[in-house]
């Protein structure tokens, strides 16, 4: 990753416009040429250094919902129930934290009522505990970084 | 722009808060989550998969991202490789009571990316204010955990910062075929 690279995801990450050649809008307030600027995008994902580049969707606003749940597994079940709970296409993220509730996901679906349904069944399928958090209040979201 | 040509293809209007994405606008979703095309006409191609015009295309993308139903269009980092290895999930456990005003002030603070209010579970979990932070080694979270604890001073009834050891799973939104 070069200084230009930077400059483009410094500029990218805040918005990126809806017009008729966007590409071509970007490049010339970057002073690139489209092609350049095209060819670095492609690049940045394919290498993993963007995680995306589209519309954000806010699936709440869909009509669906998002919930953050944690679990307490023992270190020899870990692997097995972290396998049985990312079989269920409604877990987006799934990380291993260093607390006594080690396990923590986050369930997305379609409807509000879904969540429940997914904690109800992996409570069955795992039999251990899911303490479901769901944001009550949101006060911020923005993952915007120095570069 | 052009206005979008019709709204004859939504479903009929209802209280609910939530956007009523039609038909279209779902199709749109569902070709767009995994990202835009990296052509230099992306709507146009969108366009040319759905059978609309560009112009239809944008004015529908514009009228989510108005209605927030896009938070933004965006490029997202990933913020490893920009050298933010050191990512901690901090858990506050202040007075409901108070926690709307100390909130959004701890999620304004420029080294917080997510701010929530969220359930405790007592007596396991007495944790109800979640934030956030990054940094580019230890010490820098430490010190952002530093500063939300002088914001928060005597309200702040207990702490602790979760760090990711794995990442066991990670996708994008997806939504199911339908709908």
């Amino acid at each position: 990753m070069d200084e230009i690279d930077r400059t483009i995801i410094r500029e990218l990450q805040y918005g990126f416009p809806i017009t008729d050649s966007p590409f071509a809008e970007v490049a010339s307030r970057l002073g690139l040429s489209e092609a350049e600027l095209l060819d670095r995008i492609t690049r940045l994902r394919e290498d993993n250094t963007l995680t995306r580049f589209g519309p954000m969707y806010q699936i709440e606003r869909l009509g669906g919902a998002f919930s953050l749940a944690a679990m307490s597994v023992p270190a020899e079940a870990f692997d097995q129930i972290a396998e049985i709970v990312n079989q269920l296409p409604e877990i987006a993220h799934n990380y291993e934290r260093n607390h006594e509730l080690n396990m923590w996901f986050v369930i997305a679906t379609e409807s509000v009522e879904g969540v429940s349904e997914v904690v109800d069944k992996l409570e069955q399928l795992t039999g251990y505990k899911v303490f479901n958090m769901p944001k009550l209040e949101e006060y911020y979201v923005g993952l915007f970084f120095d570069l | 722009m052009s206005a979008c040509s019709s709204t004859s293809d939504m479903e009929s209007p209802n209280e609910s808060p939530s956007f009523q994405a039609s038909r279209i606008d779902r199709e749109l979703i569902r070709l767009t989550q995994e990202g835009l095309p990296l052509c230099p006409h992306p709507y146009h191609k969108l366009g040319e998969q759905l059978g609309l015009s560009a112009d239809e295309v944008m004015c529908r993308l514009q009228r989510m991202l108005d209605a927030g139903v896009i938070r933004r269009i965006a490029a997202v980092p990933n913020h490893y490789r920009l050298g933010y290895k050191f990512n901690g999930m901090t858990v506050w456990n202040v007075p409901d009571e108070l926690i709307s005003e100390l909130g959004p002030r701890v999620g304004e603070l420029r080294c917080v990316s997510h701010c929530y209010h969220r359930p405790r579970h007592l007596p396991h979990w007495p944790y109800n204010l979640f934030a956030m932070v990054h940094g580019r080694s230890q010490d820098e979270v430490d010190k952002h955990i530093q500063t939300i604890k002088d914001l928060l001073g005597e309200h702040n009834r207990g702490n602790e910062v979760l760090f990711s050891k794995r990442i066991l799973k990670k996708t994008g939104l997806r939504l199911a075929a339908g709908g």
